[in-house]
């Protein structure tokens, strides 16, 4: 089933998405149990959590700090008067019979996410608000079980639930609005943005209209997609069984449907509960909180600076194309990796040239973030250094010495290069004689050079190159060239 | 304020409770003696007041974030009607 484009067309897409972040504490939201990932199962519990009588909730300093973190960072108001509330449902994966999250007063409103599409358009995608909760437990349905098994471990864990207009229109942005959400609170440290492992889950919603229609369609709400690629495919097939039903005279029932990440398809959930009434009230037991002006500005003053602003950094103090940029401000580390280059390498698209090449590749082949990366910053300053100086070739410094340096981190460029005999000639008085051994092997392509066939250059400067074994300075070897021919 | 058969059902869905049809007018009758005692709080003019949502003056009561397992594996599963050695069962929900 693939639509044809004019009948897509005749459509408008909206989405909207709710996108869960587990926050990095160490205790629970409202409890101290620890929160650490793939603990054996109901280890991380305590009686506030198992729903236990006579039990008081008490709420972690650091899930505020971080929540308003994220909304200081989404240009969202941040909500100075805060309560919970209880929102009413029975299912085991809670054992207290609600759970508890912020109704009335989402601890952030508003705000928004800036994405840039393929076609280069720059979109502010708004937030409706963000607000915490609490997250439920694990449920195992094992096949041939007749019981479902639970793992209170997750539940209490400190989340966030960041919720969209419907103000999406493509499974594009909904693919770069996570990717954005993903780097924002990993530069915020709030969260580890890791979809697989699902500290960050994403629902969407999604409905088509006819262009010319005054009201939105009925939704459907799609789950269980665990990667960014995931929510994207779900969203496209979703989109076109819509437009196929529609078109079709069938009418989209309003429903939850999950995700089938091996067919690419998306079915509708049984459910049993047939009448959601979440009856939500305020919790009693949670005294509220305040945020003041004084707690605003203390987190204000810790909150590191945001992709955008070292984006706008890269470009314009560094004067590196927006490709370069946004590679190098893709996380935190990468970007603060570079700076320290800079700092004792004055020449930031060179950095850039070696970041995006050789770095680059050796993080790929091993799967390593820049954190795993061996190589000081200082070091790999001083290897481009020799290359910039015309030292060694950028060759050699990139397929000799920067091999022997992952091996060996604390050895220096220069050594290496003295020891493998990769020093070349950068004065004009050892380059000369080659230059005028080759002119003399080729008299045809000398003529032919001064009769204006100025391409020839490439062919003198790789005889040169091989003649010297690549040890001369490229661009003084080019001029010198040039100069001799005439 | 009369309470319906449907609202009955409904309330009682969804705190799970069962009855027997016998004893719904029974219910409704108990339910809608509840329901207007507390009716009597609307006399009473809110205009401008704002809702309350606590009992103690208290607010900001945090805790920093410090994990502490407080509560054994095995002696958080003891109360459990159904457990095995690591899990707590219930029965099969699928969703």
């Amino acid at each position: 089933m693939k639509l044809e484009k004019n009948i897509r067309d005749k459509y408008i897409v909206v989405i909207g998405l709710e996108v869960h972040a587990q926050l990095q504490t160490e205790s629970k939201i409202f409890a101290a149990d620890a929160t650490t990932f793939g603990d054996t199962p109901n280890t991380n519990i305590s009686a506030i959590t198992l729903g236990h009588p006579g039990t008081l909730p008490k709420f972690n300093r650091k899930a505020l700090t971080y929540a308003i973190k994220m909304g200081l960072a989404c240009n969202s108001e941040i909500t100075r008067e805060n309560i919970f509330d209880r929102k009413n449902y029975f299912y085991p994966d809670l054992p207290k019979g609600y759970q508890l999250t912020q109704d009335k007063t989402p601890i952030c409103k508003g705000g928004y996410i800036k994405v840039k599409t393929r076609d280069n358009v720059e979109k502010q995608l708004t937030l409706h608000k963000i607000h915490l909760e609490e997250d439920a437990g694990k449920s195992l349905h094992l096949a041939g079980e007749t019981d479902t098994l639970i793992d209170y471990n997750r539940a209490g864990v400190s989340l966030i639930e960041i919720v969209t207009e419907p103000v999406l229109r493509s499974s594009e942005e909904a693919g770069l609005f996570l990717a954005e959400v993903r780097k924002l609170v990993r530069y915020l440290e709030i969260c580890d943005g890791n979809m697989e492992q699902g500290s960050l889950r994403c629902d969407a919603n999604i409905s088509v209209m006819l262009k010319d229609a005054a009201e939105y369609g009925e939704k459907v709400e799609i789950k269980n997609m665990n990667s960014i690629r995931n929510v994207q495919r779900a969203i496209e097939h979703e989109i076109e069984r819509q437009i196929g039903a529609v078109e079709a005279g069938q009418q989209i029932i309003s429903e939850t449907r999950t995700f089938n990440a091996d067919k690419g398809t998306t079915a509708g959930m049984r459910t049993k509960e047939t009448l959601n009434d979440y009856r939500y009230f305020p919790d009693p037991d949670l005294s509220p909180v305040i945020v003041d002006e004084t707690l605003l500005e203390s987190i204000g003053r810790e909150m590191p600076a945001l992709p955008e602003a070292l984006l706008e950094k890269f470009t314009a103090h560094y004067n590196l194309p927006e490709y370069d940029a946004l590679f190098l401000t893709e996380t935190k580390e990468m970007a603060a990796y570079f700076e320290a280059i800079c700092k004792k390498q004055g020449h930031p698209k060179a950095v850039s040239n070696w970041m995006m090449g050789p770095v680059k590749s050796v993080l790929n082949e091993n799967g390593w973030q820049i954190t795993d990366f061996p190589i000081k910053a200082e070091t790999m300053a001083a290897l481009i250094q020799l290359v910039r100086e015309g030292s060694v070739s950028f060759s050699a410094a990139s397929q000799e010495i920067f091999p022997v340096l992952l091996e060996n981190p604390d050895q220096t460029p220069l050594t290496i290069a003295e020891n493998h005999n990769l020093i070349q000639q950068s004065d004009s008085n050892s380059i000369q004689p080659i230059i005028d051994e080759v002119i003399a092997q080729f008299p045809d392509k000398v003529k032919a050079y001064r009769h204006g066939k100025k391409g020839l250059i490439g062919m003198f400067m790789g005889e040169v190159m091989k003649k010297s074994k690549a040890k001369v300075d490229p661009k003084l070897t080019n001029e010198l060239l040039r100069k001799t021919l005439g | 304020m009369q309470v319906d058969k449907e609202t009955l059902r409904k309330i009682a869905h969804l705190a799970r409770l069962e009855f027997k049809e016998k004893n719904e007018d029974e219910m409704i009758e108990s339910l809608t003696e509840i329901l207007s005692w507390v009716q009597q709080l609307e006399e009473v003019d809110t205009e401008g007041v704002e809702p309350l949502t606590t009992m103690s003056k208290e607010v900001n009561a945090l805790r920093e974030d410090k994990a502490i397992n407080k509560l054994s594996q095995q002696n958080g599963l003891k109360n459990a009607p159904q457990k095995d050695s690591d899990y707590f069962r219930v029965p099969k929900v699928l969703d």
